[in-house]
């Protein structure tokens, strides 16, 4: 029956978006639509061909949902290199803009391609890691399978069809101008169905746990989960030009527009990069350690602060602008009482390790977690000091607030996530252990020391350049042109380029690490039934 | 059940949940960490009250400090245009020609038009003003419209064949493709090539001669010394605006050139402004 209803709708789907792409009134639009009919017309087929197949009626309530977790894991690597490469490439052609090659001008010109990379490593990468260990530990902290059946793929694929279409729309020219909110009117529709299947899954998951309480992960993944939809919404509020094309008007506008957007592309920050990571952290990190969590006083306390007070943390992007003083003194006000709440989940992840700091030097997967801890702890403090008035009229619009980013998204959310997917593949393809650990440390070095190289480079250019820009003679008058400073910085631009490409070869060597775990290593019976821990 | 964590710190309890294996310590807060914590709290407190904060019916407060963004910025661009205002009236005041005299006006002239230039000018000249293709090189002693400090301020100020500003510099050369033959074309090209010594075929220059005093010579002169009175540049100096390889300078004569440069007067850049830059270019090392 349910087979008759999926052929109606996707029959009706794949004619809807061949009618569209017959009327797109531009190429993103046009390439979006055949892309939705291919997918969708694909699924009308295969499930045509196994209609009225006799399905095996095996009962899977106890056992763990993990092919999903699998495929996620899958994903994430590749969005991971993608993401990478591209983030490489783009910082190259900062350093030498003969690389904007003219014959590929309108598609992989640096404007085409930084919405990619930054699309590409924080929601492909990041949100297919989120929804995969969310997937995983959401399971094994409640001991109940995946709760809604094959909903949990609907969301894998979706999410991957929303990544497709984003990621050729911006190369196509399809953009909101919304920095982390770039995708179109129709990709945010979409969006906004496979999000809201993500929060039935987990709710839902949560609801049947067989656990007494909720543990303290998923306080974080729910938080993320609830946060980023509302956010999603309200800052994606637009009416489309027309339904047949990818042109959309914001709803609101002016300073209200950019309020509207740093609320949420702060808290895409906050609630995407912060609390969902956290979320991961207080899995994995104790799990490897197999110790137990510091303090759950202090997960309390520091949860509920961080996620009451990071969502008004946003003006501080728009200081001295457009928006009014009182506003942005009070961006400033909570980013700066957001600190100790931020470095409560260091703290936490940290002392979890006391007695067990020995592992660092035998397991370098630990190594990783602790780094990537440690830049958490960084960013947390440099981030409040930067939404300091007098500092941001040094930092803001300079490369400082890249390096800031960078520290975070390569140092925090690239290490956690490095670490979870070691911790993973191993269990989830039932291996004994990883097939190299001394592949894990040459990933370990390379990658921090490219942060480092990165990080480094952008303090320096950043200060430069907002010292160059504010440098007046005696008499008042501005001493260097914009082009001054840009020159500048070249020398710099070449070592973030060379961090990077250290950075990619560390992740391309845990893909191969990771394909020989599952294809090498000796295997081990699986252990995915679920079975409360008391 | 997954494998027993080793606990090593037993007189800390954990608060008897399990999670797949993971237990929580019941350790209390970090005592630096809840001061430090509530200490932010505090300062947010004063914070608060003292800068502009809690938005109203009617605007926000404005705190006890009666800090202000805009009032900040004004009472800076005030303080500055204070502190140059005797100058910069001295510098409307003067002969152009003056300046250059007077050591106090020409430095101060000269830092003022620097900013400038690097502002306004920079984007086309470069920010050395050495040019680029299409756009002057400003180091040289070469000048289309004239290099005295007169000629150089009536064409900041009005620019050069805009729209906008009707006394801007005007004159077009024409597209010669329409008037002379192809091969006429390459004869006088490899003619203005040998005014600098450079011909690509010395067979073509003596007929290449005939065709420029017949079509070019009334502007650029007999030999080729330009004339700034209506912006016709100088072909004998090896100094090229477009490119001096034969088919650049076949390009130029074929199509022509219509260089613009918009007027920087009126709403743009003060009198002071567009002396000091005025000032600044002339003295860059080509100025007359």
């Amino acid at each position: 029956m349910t087979n008759y209803i999926k052929l109606i709708v996707l029959g009706l789907v794949t004619l809807l978006a061949l009618i569209a792409a017959n009327y797109a009134r531009d190429l993103a639009y046009l390439v979006n639509a055949l892309t939705v009919a291919l997918v969708s017309g694909g699924l009308f087929l295969w499930t045509l061909r196994h209609t009225d197949e006799p399905r095996a009626q095996v009962d899977l309530s106890g056992e763990y949902m993990d092919g999903v977790v699998r495929a996620g894991v899958i994903a994430t690597c590749l969005w991971g290199v993608v993401g990478f490469l591209a983030g490489t490439f783009i910082a190259f052609q900062l350093a030498f803009p003969g690389l904007n090659f003219d014959w590929a001008q309108g598609y992989a010109n640096f404007g085409r391609l930084r919405p990619l990379h930054t699309s590409a490593v924080i929601f492909a990468f990041g949100g297919n890691a989120l929804i995969a260990t969310s997937f995983y530990v959401v399971q094994r902290t409640s001991a109940a399978r995946l709760w809604g059946g094959n909903l949990a793929w609907f969301v894998f694929w979706g999410y991957q069809l929303v990544i497709v279409l984003a990621a050729t729309g911006y190369l196509l020219g399809a953009t909101q101008g919304k920095e982390y909110a770039e995708p179109e009117w129709y990709v945010d529709l979409w969006l906004t169905v496979v999000w809201l299947a993500y929060l039935a899954v987990f709710l839902g998951t949560i609801v049947k746990r067989k656990e007494p309480h909720i543990y303290v992960a998923n306080w974080f993944y729910l938080s993320f989960i609830i946060t980023v939809a509302m956010l999603h919404v309200v800052n994606n509020l637009s009416i489309p030009v027309s339904i047949f094309g990818s042109k959309s008007v914001q709803v609101f506008s002016g300073v209200q527009d950019a309020m509207t957007q740093w609320w949420y592309g702060h808290n895409a920050v906050g609630f995407f990069l912060t609390a969902g990571f956290l979320g991961m952290m207080y899995y994995f990190v104790p799990k490897q350690a197999e110790r137990p969590v510091y303090s759950y006083k202090l997960s309390i306390i520091h949860f509920w602060a961080l996620i009451f007070i990071y969502i008004w943390a946003g003006p501080h992007h728009l200081h001295y602008t457009a928006l009014p003083d009182w506003a942005s003194t009070l961006g400033m006000v909570f980013s700066i009482v957001l600190w100790m709440p931020s470095w409560g989940g260091m703290i936490n992840g940290l002392m979890t390790l006391s007695g067990a700091w020995d592992k660092l030097r035998t397991d370098p997967v630990i190594r990783m977690m602790v780094i990537s801890i440690g830049f958490y702890g960084m960013s947390t403090f440099e981030g409040p000091m930067m939404s300091i008035r007098a500092v941001n009229s040094l930092s803001h619009y300079t490369d400082w607030t890249i390096g800031h980013v960078h520290s975070g998204a390569l140092g925090w959310n690239g290490m956690i996530t490095f670490g979870a997917l070691y911790f993973l593949v191993p269990k989830l393809w039932n291996r004994e252990r990883l097939y190299s650990l001394s592949l894990v440390s040459w990933h370990f070095w390379l990658a921090t020391i490219g942060i480092i190289l990165y990080a480094a480079a952008m303090w320096v250019t950043g200060i430069m350049e907002g010292l160059m820009w504010r440098e007046v003679d005696a008499n008042g008058f501005l001493v260097n042109s914009f082009a001054d400073t840009v020159a500048a910085k070249f020398p710099m631009y070449v070592v973030r380029g060379l961090g990077g490409v250290m950075y990619v070869t560390g992740a391309l060597i845990m893909c191969y690490n990771l394909w020989m775990t599952a294809k090498r290593s000796p295997a081990v019976e699986a252990t995915n039934s679920a079975v409360p821990a008391e | 059940m997954a494998k027993q964590p080793i606990k090593k710190n037993q007189e800390v309890e954990t608060t008897g949940h399990q999670w797949d294996g993971i237990e929580e310590y019941n350790n209390p807060l970090p005592r630096w960490w809840l001061w430090t914590f509530y200490a932010c709290i505090v300062w947010g407190l004063w914070y608060v009250i003292a800068y502009p904060a809690w938005p109203l019916v009617q605007g926000a407060t404005a705190g006890y400090k009666g800090w202000s963004t805009r009032a900040n910025v004004a009472a800076e661009l005030a303080e500055a245009e204070a502190a140059n205002a005797a100058i910069n009236a001295k510098l409307e005041a003067v002969e152009l020609t003056e300046i250059s005299g007077d050591p106090e006006l020409q430095g101060y002239a000269t830092s003022a038009g620097n900013a400038v230039f690097k502002t306004w000018c920079a984007q086309c000249h470069g920010s050395g003003a050495a040019g680029a293709k299409g756009y002057p090189n400003l180091l040289d002693n070469d000048w289309l419209w004239g290099g005295t400090i007169e000629d150089i301020h009536t064409t900041i100020a009005h620019g050069i064949r805009n729209t906008e500003d009707p006394d801007a510099r005007y004159s077009q050369m024409p597209a010669f493709g329409d008037i002379l033959e192809t091969a006429q074309i390459d004869q006088v090209v490899n003619y203005v090539m040998s005014m600098s010594g450079e011909p690509q075929d010395a067979s073509m220059v003596a007929e290449g001669q005939t065709v420029f005093m017949d079509n070019c010579a009334a502007c650029h002169g007999e030999a080729g010394e330009g004339d700034i009175y209506q912006g016709a540049p100088n072909l004998a100096d090896a100094i090229w605006l477009y490119g001096g390889s034969f088919d650049t300078i076949k390009e130029t004569v074929t199509y022509s050139r219509f260089g613009v440069m918009p007027p920087m007067g009126g709403a743009d850049l003060s009198e002071a402004e567009i002396r000091a830059v005025a000032i600044y270019v002339h003295q860059l090392g080509g100025g007359e």
